[in-house]
C-alpha cells in the first residue's frame, strides 16, 4: 500500500480553480467528492469529469454561507476523504464593500467564516481518524491590509491565521494542513482584468501546485515564485509608508 | 479589442465577451445587439468577428456523457477537438472525422462542417452528428436533428454560426485499435499522375497531397500524395506493440515572433517548395511505414502560432473545390494563375472530396479541392480576384471557414441551395439576423 490519497474532496469545485484541481486529483487516482453550491452546475462538473476521467465522482451540494454546512455535508462523505481542498473564495468588489455592510459581510463569511468553519469540521473528523490532510486555498492578498482591496484580505488574512493554528494544532496527530496563497490567477473571478503575465498563473498550475503540496506535506505555497519575495517586501513597508502608498 | 482570426487578416475592433454559463445567454441576446459565436479563433477569415458581440465559447468545454458501448459522445460546444483526442484516443476511440488542426472546436467544426482527409469515404464531420443543440436569438433551446427541426440542422451544419448559437453536440467516436496508420507517400510528376493517383487510391480511408504550386510546364501539379490507414494492434512493429495507443510525445516549437513581412517571397518558397519535394521523394523510396496519428492528421500543429511566419499584415488562404468534370482543367488553371503571380504559398494541398453532404452550406461538393496561403500585400486582392474567376468558370466555390475577400455574387452562385439556407435562417431569426458575422455582412447574407 502506498500512502497516495484514495478519496479526495474539493469545496467549490466549480470555480475554475476548484475544477482544475479536481481533475489533477483525478490524474492522479483520487475518487472524488464535489461539493458546491449551485446544484445544477455542480451536476455538469460531475458529469463531465465522469466523462474525462477514470474517476468516481459523487456531487454534494453545499453552501459554505448556511450555518449547518459543514454538519450536513460530511454526514453525506462516505467515505471520510483522505484529503479535502477549500477553494471557495469571493472576490467581492471594494467600493461595494466599504458602502454596503452586508455586501462586505459576504465576503467576509465567503473567504474566511464559512471555511473555517468547514475546515474546522474535518479536521475534527481527521484528527479522530489520525490522518488526512487539509488544503485551503487563501490569498496573497492575507498578508498585509491593502487600501484597495482589505475587505477580501482580511477575510483571507483571517482564513491563513487560522489553518496555521490548526496545522499547529494538529501536527502531531497525523493531519497535515497546507496553505495554498495563490496570486494572481486567470480565472473567472479575474475575466476582464488587465493581469501582468509574468505574475498571473493559470488554474492548472495552481492544481498542479496543490498535488505536489498534498504529497511532499508542504505548509505554505506560493504559485509563482517570484510571489514570495514580492509580499516579503510589501510585508516589509513600514505602515507608515504604505498608508500613502495607493497599493 | 483588435481581433482578427487564423489568418489574422482582417483585423478588427471588436467587443469580445466570454459565455462563462449558458444561463449568462439570454441576458446577452437581450441586449439587442448582433453578435456571432467564436470557437478557437482557427477560421482564416472573418467568419469569427463581429465588431457588436464577439462570443468566446471557449469556456463552455464540458462533456455531457460518453457511450462506452456505442462511442457516442455528448459534449458543449466549446470542447476542444485537442481535449477529445486526449481523453478518448488512450481508450482506443476516435473521432469520425478530423481536420487538418485539433486546436478547433466541436461548435467550430460544425459551423463550418469540417471536412478530413477521409472526405472521399466518410464525408464531412457533419455527417456524423446525431443531434445538436442550438440557442435562437429567443434564447430559446432548440434540439435539431435529421428528425427534429432538420431544416435547421442542415442549415447549422456549414452555417458558419449564422442559424445561431451551438451550445452543445453529440456524435459518435469510432473504435481505433491503435494510435498509429501504417502510410506511404507516393510522388506524382505532374496534375494528372496526381489525379489518377487520388483515383487509384479511393480504397484508402485517407488521402491527401501536398502540390508544388510554383512548378510550371510539363512539372504543373507535381506533388506528394500521402494515404493511410489506421493500423489493427496485430499490424504494430515489436517497438511499438507494448504500447499500441501511446499519446503523441510531441516536442513542441513555437514561433517567437511576427516574421519579416519580406520573409515570405519567391525565393524561399521556391526552395522551401524544392527542399519539401526532395524531402517527400525520399519518404518514397522508404515505402509504407507506421505514423501516429498526430503526426499524420496535424503535422503543423507542432508549431504553434505558425500563423506569425507569414509576418504581421497576415494571409490569406485560398480554398476551393471544383466539379470533378472541370477540376483537370480548373486545377491546372489555379495553380497557373497562382504560379504567374509569383505568391505561391509554403503549403499548398490538393484532395480528392466524395460527394456532397446534407448540410445547406456545407463546402465540399464531389471533386477536386485546392487549398493555397497567400501572404497579405499589394497584389493579393487582384491575385484572389483571378483565381475566383477561374473557380467560378469551373462551377467551383470557395470555402467560407477560409475566406476573407469573395465577392457576394461569387458565393450565391457557388452555393446553390443558399436560397434554402437563408429561408431557414429568416424563419429562425423571426424577422432581422441576430446571428451576424463580419463574413455574412460582408457576402451580403
Amino acid at each position: 500500500m502506498n500512502d497516495r490519497p484514495r478519496t479526495a474532496l474539493v469545496i467549490g469545485a466549480t470555480s475554475d480553480i476548484g475544477r482544475a484541481i479536481a481533475h489533477a486529483l483525478a490524474e492522479d487516482g483520487c475518487a472524488l467528492q464535489l461539493a458546491a453550491r449551485d446544484a445544477a452546475r455542480l451536476e455538469r462538473e460531475t458529469r463531465d469529469l465522469r466523462v474525462r476521467t477514470a474517476a468516481a465522482v459523487t456531487a454534494h451540494p453545499c453552501d459554505v454561507l448556511d450555518e449547518d454546512c459543514g454538519v450536513s455535508l460530511l454526514d453525506t462523505l462516505d467515505p471520510l476523504p483522505d484529503v479535502a481542498v477549500c477553494v471557495v473564495g469571493l472576490l467581492g468588489n471594494q467600493a461595494e464593500s466599504q458602502r454596503d455592510g452586508a455586501a462586505a459581510e459576504r465576503v467576509m463569511r465567503t473567504n474566511y467564516v464559512g471555511p473555517a468553519l468547514l475546515m474546522g469540521a474535518l479536521a475534527e473528523r481527521f484528527e479522530r481518524r489520525g490522518s488526512g490532510v487539509l488544503v485551503g486555498v487563501s490569498s496573497v492578498a492575507g498578508e498585509r491590509g491593502r487600501a484597495t482591496n482589505y475587505v477580501y484580505g482580511s477575510a483571507k488574512a483571517g482564513f491563513t491565521a487560522f489553518l496555521s493554528g490548526l496545522r499547529g494544532r494538529l501536527a502531531a496527530s497525523g493531519v497535515h494542513v497546507v496553505t495554498i496563497k495563490p496570486g494572481f490567477v486567470r480565472t473567472r473571478m479575474t475575466d476582464g482584468m488587465n493581469l501582468p503575465a509574468q505574475l498571473t498563473a493559470t488554474p492548472e498550475e495552481v492544481a498542479a501546485a496543490v498535488l505536489t503540496a498534498i504529497h511532499r506535506r508542504r505548509d505554505i505555497v506560493y504559485i509563482r515564485r517570484v510571489w514570495r519575495p514580492i509580499m516579503l517586501l510589501i510585508r516589509a513597508v513600514p505602515e507608515r509608508v504604505l498608508k500613502r502608498m495607493k497599493l | 479589442m483588435m481581433l482578427s482570426g487564423w489568418g489574422r487578416h482582417p483585423a478588427l475592433d471588436c467587443r469580445l465577451e466570454r459565455l462563462r454559463r449558458w444561463e449568462d445567454l439570454p441576458g446577452l441576446l437581450h441586449r439587442g445587439t448582433t453578435l456571432i459565436a467564436r470557437g478557437n479563433g482557427r477560421a482564416y477569415g472573418d467568419a469569427a468577428l463581429n465588431p457588436n458581440l464577439t462570443l468566446s465559447t471557449l469556456a463552455m468545454n464540458r462533456m455531457r456523457a460518453f457511450d462506452a458501448g456505442t462511442g457516442l459522445l455528448d459534449c458543449e460546444a466549446g470542447v476542444l477537438l485537442a481535449d477529445i483526442l486526449e481523453t478518448f484516443a488512450p481508450r482506443g476511440w476516435f473521432p469520425p472525422v478530423v481536420p487538418g488542426t485539433q486546436l478547433v472546436t466541436v461548435g467550430g467544426m460544425i459551423a463550418a462542417d469540417v471536412h478530413g482527409k477521409n472526405h472521399h469515404a466518410e464525408g464531412t464531420f457533419g455527417a456524423h452528428v446525431e443531434s445538436l443543440t442550438l440557442a435562437g436569438a429567443d434564447g430559446a433551446m432548440r434540439t435539431c436533428s435529421r428528425a427534429e427541426n432538420a431544416d435547421l440542422f442542415r442549415a447549422t451544419l456549414g452555417g458558419m454560426g449564422l442559424t445561431g448559437l451551438i451550445l452543445s453536440a453529440r456524435f459518435r467516436l469510432r473504435p481505433i485499435e491503435t494510435a498509429f496508420l501504417m502510410a506511404e507517400t507516393l510522388a506524382a510528376r505532374n496534375l494528372d499522375e496526381a489525379m489518377a493517383l487520388f483515383e487509384a487510391s479511393r480504397d484508402w480511408p485517407f488521402s491527401v497531397a501536398w502540390i508544388d504550386c510554383l512548378a510550371r510546364g510539363a512539372g504543373l501539379g507535381r506533388s506528394l500524395l500521402t494515404r493511410g490507414a489506421f493500423m489493427d494492434a496485430g499490424a504494430l512493429p515489436p517497438s511499438l506493440a507494448s504500447s499500441p495507443l501511446v499519446p503523441a510525445s510531441r516536442g513542441k516549437l513555437r514561433v517567437p515572433f511576427d516574421a519579416p513581412s519580406a520573409l515570405p517571397n519567391r525565393v524561399s518558397i521556391g526552395f522551401f517548395n524544392e527542399l519539401y519535394y526532395r524531402r517527400g521523394r525520399r519518404r518514397v523510396r522508404t515505402g509504407a511505414r507506421p505514423v501516429h496519428f498526430d503526426r499524420f492528421f496535424f503535422p503543423l500543429d507542432r508549431i504553434e502560432a505558425w500563423n506569425r511566419l507569414y509576418g504581421r499584415r497576415g494571409f490569406v488562404q485560398y480554398q476551393c473545390v471544383l466539379p470533378k468534370g472541370k477540376s483537370a482543367a480548373g486545377v491546372a488553371a489555379l495553380l497557373e494563375c497562382a504560379a504567374a503571380s509569383g505568391q505561391g504559398s509554403f503549403l499548398a494541398v490538393l484532395k480528392l472530396f466524395g460527394s456532397a453532404g446534407d448540410g445547406l452550406m456545407s463546402f465540399p461538393m464531389e471533386g477536386y479541392t485546392l487549398a493555397l496561403d497567400f501572404p497579405v500585400r499589394h497584389g493579393t486582392a487582384a491575385l484572389l480576384d483571378g483565381l475566383d474567376e477561374i473557380t467560378h468558370r469551373h462551377g467551383g466555390r470557395v470555402y467560407l471557414a477560409k475566406d476573407a475577400h469573395c465577392a457576394p455574387e461569387r458565393v450565391r452562385e457557388g452555393y446553390p441551395r443558399l436560397g434554402a439556407f437563408e429561408a431557414v435562417r429568416a424563419e429562425a431569426a423571426g424577422g432581422r439576423p441576430r446571428f451576424v458575422s463580419e463574413l455574412s455582412r460582408r457576402l451580403a447574407l
